[in-house]
Parts: structure tokens; C-alpha cells; sequence
């Protein structure tokens, strides 16, 4: 099995799914060239999270980091909640395959950004400061994400698709001819 | 529980007669077929019994069969051994965007050697129209190479087509058949075809153990070099049980072709009829009746198919995914991609391919499981709340 059996058990039955219309704050990361894209809706009573709920679409990991999240996160001070970082919800869900780390561990980013959003709207005139960003249009991260060396699970870089250690460019440049741009594209 | 397997095109189960016909020579046959003593001449009978019934079953000769490790293998040797050793007429490469990587990557490592390639593109169902192919062959062309049958979305190529066009230009044709040969009728003289990949885990044989066509007369580069087993052209000591056991999968499969093919279609078809009456927003990916008689592929909106293969797999169902999340890359399949599907829709891809002994209750098994896992997946997906949201308005 490439899970955890904690992260199985927040997978089958992932802790507070589902949406709250009325939300104090959300946050949302991710987008689907990667795979995982996650919502986090807040509610705030007396700087404490009264209540969390999320919606994630994504793989076995990016739900079961969410589930752990939202878990860590109801009752506590917004103080304490961004304290929560991904490393830590790795750690509590018994760790996740190191490929997933980059990806699908972002659950702790969509959390801050709710508690942000909620922190943006009740500064002392918040309001018109919301009128203006969306008036903008809505952020689009389209890029192309490379997420994961295939070869090692290692971090790749910008838009190569594998890490340093596979490149086999700097054996075989010496050779190449100038002037001719690769037919492939950067994807897969 | 009940297991359902419904992922040929990951493995096939051996089949039962391919393992008795190998067992031998992991026991006591043990000789290498290049030694001059009898242990070892014996057992060269039996490794070129095999490559004449692998040869049977494309319909070449058997000197024209090489034994090697795997499809990728075969592929890797077809690009890289046909691209090096025609050098002198040229340097360019063209290949369908939809190729196995084992097909793009080594055209692409030979771009750092100054080869170039073009990729020809498809459309919405995973097809190459022949007239794409002859439209990128140019001066420099080389080397064309076109799968049979793509494995991820089931679609089978217009490949005899492109090998006539291939002809007439005078440029060399290799089709990757790793997901057609032993399902559907190969042959390569019909075809006309200079090189094919084979593999015999794709049609009940044993792993590890596949095959390369190579037309009589046509020039390579070895693969594997200071050994004198395959002609010298792909050295190492003979994977001797493998071999026995592609020799037997390819006799049974050609015997049994028409029947399996038959039995898979039926049934095939009933997932692909069936399963968008089960769940909206259901795609059908590659051709609906151009694909191979084993391959039922889809995608499912708003919903990732990591998440819906370890539901499926929870109810004992084994599928297969080309969404990004399944990769080890992390990215989605560029198959599906190259028919124009956008991200978040690929990364809901499942592949749901029949083995023989499948049966129509095991369909129905799966059509009953299937919506409430989608329910599901759907309840948690913020995409699936704002397609509601946009609906209710």
C-alpha cells in the first residue's frame, strides 16, 4: 500500500467535509495541472475556530490532508491554526510518500488563506478594500506544474520534467547542433 | 471479498499452459541455449520453437523475430537502432504525439545527438489521420513511428495506411503493437510494416518477456552488444523460460483470438453503454468502435481518479488511471492531453480493460458499485459544487 493506514482511515472517512455558505473566511489552493486543488471555509467565535469544512479534489493524500487539517484546526485560536504547517499534518498522518509531499500536502496553505481572508474582511475597512479585489478578475494559476522528479521523487525545478541528478543534457550537449528547438513539449 | 480484474492492459494472468510449458526451464532444462553440449542445444530447439510461433502470430519469419526484456525495450530499440543506423540518409523523426514514452523518450534523448522530430497531432478520439503523417514527412525523414493501438484510450490507428504512405515516401515504418498484437490480428506483411514492438504480458504471457520485429533487410544498430545471442544484435544470455512462455501465449492467443475478442467486445460494450446511464458527466475517451475489443476508457468530471481507483479497489475492483495523481510524475496522461481534453478533466481518467474470464456479472458488479463512490468523491470536490452552483442559476 503507498498510504499510511491514518491516512486510509481520512481518506475513507475524511472529518468534516462540505461547504459553509456564510463562512467568515476561505482559502483555496491548487489547481488541477497538478491534480489537487483545496477550499477551506472557516467560522470565527472569539478568535477561535468555531467551526471548519473543506471541499478537495484530489488524490487518497489531498483528502486525507485536508480531513487531518480541518481536524487539527476546529477549536483552536487562529493564532494557534497558523501555527499548523504542512510538515506537521505529514507527520500526524503517519507521513505520506515523498511525491505526494510537493503536491497534495497543502492543506495547512488552504487553512492560513480561510484565516487570512477572515482577517482581511474584519480589518477596519475591509470592506471597501473587498469591493476593489473583486472588482479584479479571479486569479488564474494555469502553469505548467512539474511537481516531481519520476526517476528519484525528488523536487523539479521550474519547467524541466526531471531533477539535476537525471538530466542526461550535460553528458550529451556537447553533441547537440545549434539552431534546432526541441519538437517536444515541456509536459510529459 | 470479490475480486474483479478489470486492468489488462497493466498485466494479463499467465496462462496456465505457458506456465507448465516454462517450469522445465527453471528446473532441471537449465543449459544455455548457446552452449555446443546437448543440455544446451536442447534447449535452442525449444528458443527457436518459440520465436517461430511468435513469428506465426504476426505473420513474419521467424529470422526476423528478436527476443528482448520488455515492450519498452523493443520500442527503445526501434528508435534508437533504426534512427543511428540510417543516419547517413537523414535525421529526422516523426511520431504521433500519442506514442508510448518508451517511443518519445528515446526520440527525444536523440534530438541531443541532432536528430529532430515532429509530432503529429490527433484528434478528439486519439486517431492519426494518415495525411498528417505524410503532410511532417520531409527531405530528412528517417523513421515513422505510429502504435497500433493505444493502451490508455483504447483507439487502433489507421497504421496500414501510414506504412503505405511510409513506402511510397521511402522512409522507414515502426509500429509500437505492444497493446494490439495477441488481441487483435497483426500482420506485418499486410501491414508492411519495417519494425514492431510486441509484448507478452499483454496477451497471457509471462513478463519480462517480449519481442521485436524487424523486416529482413533493414539495417540497426544492436541494442545490447558483445553477446552473439539474437543475431548479435540484442546480446545476453536467453531469458530461456520467458521465451518458452511468450512462444506458448502467442500459439494460444492466435488459436483463441477471434473467440476472446469476441467474448471481451460483449462485454466492452456493455460498460460503455451502460456506465453514462449510471453517472452524468461521463466521457467515453478514444474511439467508440475503432478501439481495441478488450478497452472501455472514460473520463469522470470534477473528480480525481487516484481517489476513485483506491474506492474501486476498496470493492475489490482493479482499474487503471491516467490522471496525474497516479503518475509518478505527478502529471497528467499526455495522451489525453494531446486529444485536447484540459487538465481537470483528464485527471478524472479511468481505463477499465477486460481479461479473458471476465464475465458479465462482474460488469454488472462494478455498474452497481460505481455511482456511490462517484457520490462521494463528488460531495467533497469543490469543482462538482460550483458545476451545481453554475446549474442552479
Amino acid at each position: 500500500m503507498i498510504y499510511s493506514e491514518k491516512v486510509m482511515d481520512h481518506f475513507q472517512n475524511p472529518r468534516n467535509v462540505g461547504v459553509i455558505p456564510d463562512a467568515d473566511g476561505v482559502g483555496q489552493v491548487g489547481n488541477p495541472v497538478c491534480g489537487d486543488m483545496m477550499t477551506f471555509y472557516i467560522k470565527v467565535k472569539d478568535d477561535h475556530l468555531a467551526d471548519v469544512k473543506f471541499q478537495t479534489f484530489g488524490c487518497g493524500a489531498a483528502i486525507a490532508v485536508s480531513s487531518m487539517v480541518s481536524e487539527m484546526a476546529l477549536g483552536k485560536t487562529l493564532h494557534e491554526a497558523m501555527d499548523i504547517t504542512n510538515d506537521k499534518v505529514a507527520e500526524m498522518l503517519g507521513g505520506l510518500p515523498k511525491n505526494k509531499m510537493h503536491c497534495s500536502n497543502l492543506g495547512a496553505d488552504a487553512l492560513h488563506k480561510a484565516i487570512e481572508d477572515y482577517e482581511t474582511k474584519t480589518k477596519p475597512g475591509a470592506k471597501e478594500a473587498a469591493a476593489a479585489a473583486a472588482a479584479k478578475s479571479p486569479e488564474v494559476h494555469e502553469e505548467e506544474a512539474a511537481c516531481c522528479c519520476p526517476y528519484c521523487d525528488g523536487p523539479v525545478e521550474g519547467m524541466e520534467e526531471v531533477c539535476s541528478c537525471h538530466q542526461t543534457s550535460q553528458i550529451l550537449s556537447h553533441d547537440r547542433r545549434p539552431g534546432q528547438g526541441s519538437a517536444f513539449p515541456k509536459g510529459p | 471479498m470479490k475480486r474483479v480484474y478489470l486492468d489488462h492492459i497493466a498485466a494479463t494472468p499467465l496462462h496456465p499452459e505457458a506456465l507448465e510449458a516454462m517450469l522445465p526451464f527453471l528446473r532441471e532444462r537449465f543449459g544455455n541455449p548457446q552452449s555446443l553440449h546437448s543440455d544446451g542445444q536442447r534447449v535452442l530447439e525449444v528458443v527457436e520453437e518459440a520465436r517461430e510461433r511468435v513469428a506465426g502470430l504476426i505473420h513474419a519469419g521467424e529470422s526476423e523475430i528478436y527476443f528482448t526484456s520488455s515492450g519498452s525495450e523493443s520500442n527503445n530499440f526501434a528508435i534508437k537502432g533504426l534512427a543511428l543506423a540510417n543516419r547517413s540518409r537523414g535525421s529526422h523523426l516523426v511520431l504521433s504525439a500519442v506514442e508510448h514514452l518508451s517511443v518519445l523518450n528515446p526520440a527525444k534523448s536523440l534530438e541531443k545527438l541532432g536528430f529532430t522530430s515532429t509530432l503529429v497531432p490527433v484528434d478528439q478520439t486519439g486517431m492519426v489521420h494518415p495525411e498528417d503523417v505524410d503532410k511532417a514527412i520531409g527531405k530528412e525523414t528517417i523513421l515513422v513511428s505510429v502504435m497500433m493501438a493505444n493502451s490508455e484510450v483504447g483507439t487502433i490507428e489507421p497504421v496500414a495506411e501510414i506504412a503505405k504512405i511510409c513506402k511510397g515516401r521511402n522512409v522507414l515504418f515502426h509500429t509500437d503493437a505492444v497493446a494490439a498484437a495477441g488481441n487483435i490480428p497483426v500482420d506485418v506483411r499486410a501491414l508492411a510494416v519495417d519494425a514492431l514492438s510486441l509484448a507478452g504480458d499483454q496477451f497471457y504471457g509471462p513478463k519480462g518477456s517480449a519481442a521485436f520485429y524487424l523486416k529482413k533487410g533493414v539495417r540497426i544498430l544492436p541494442f545490447i552488444e558483445g553477446g552473439i545471442q539474437e543475431g548479435g544484435r540484442r546480446g545476453g544470455t536467453e531469458n530461456v523460460a520467458g521465451i518458452v512462455g511468450l512462444g506458448k501465449a502467442a500459439e494460444i492467443a492466435q488459436a483463441k483470438m477471434a473467440e476472446r475478442s469476441e467474448k471481451a467486445k460483449v462485454l466492452r460494450d456493455l460498460l460503455i453503454d451502460r456506465l453514462p446511464g449510471k453517472v452524468d458527466r461521463v466521457v467515453l475517451t478514444g474511439h467508440r468502435d475503432r478501439r481495441l475489443p478488450h478497452h472501455a476508457s472514460f473520463c469522470i468530471e470534477f473528480i480525481e481518479g487516484e481517489a476513485m481507483l483506491l474506492n474501486l479497489d476498496m470493492k475489490g475492483i482493479a482499474a487503471s488511471s491516467g490522471s496525474a495523481c497516479t503518475s509518478k510524475a505527478l502529471k497528467a496522461s499526455h495522451v489525453l492531453l494531446a486529444m485536447g481534453l484540459d487538465h481537470a478533466l483528464a485527471q478524472g481518467s479511468l481505463v477499465f480493460s477486460l481479461i479473458d474470464g471476465n464475465t458479465a456479472e462482474d460488469i454488472g458488479y462494478l455498474l452497481d458499485v460505481f455511482p456511490p463512490i462517484i457520490d462521494r468523491l463528488r460531495k467533497m470536490s469543490p469543482l462538482y459544487t460550483k458545476y451545481l452552483e453554475e446549474k442552479g442559476k
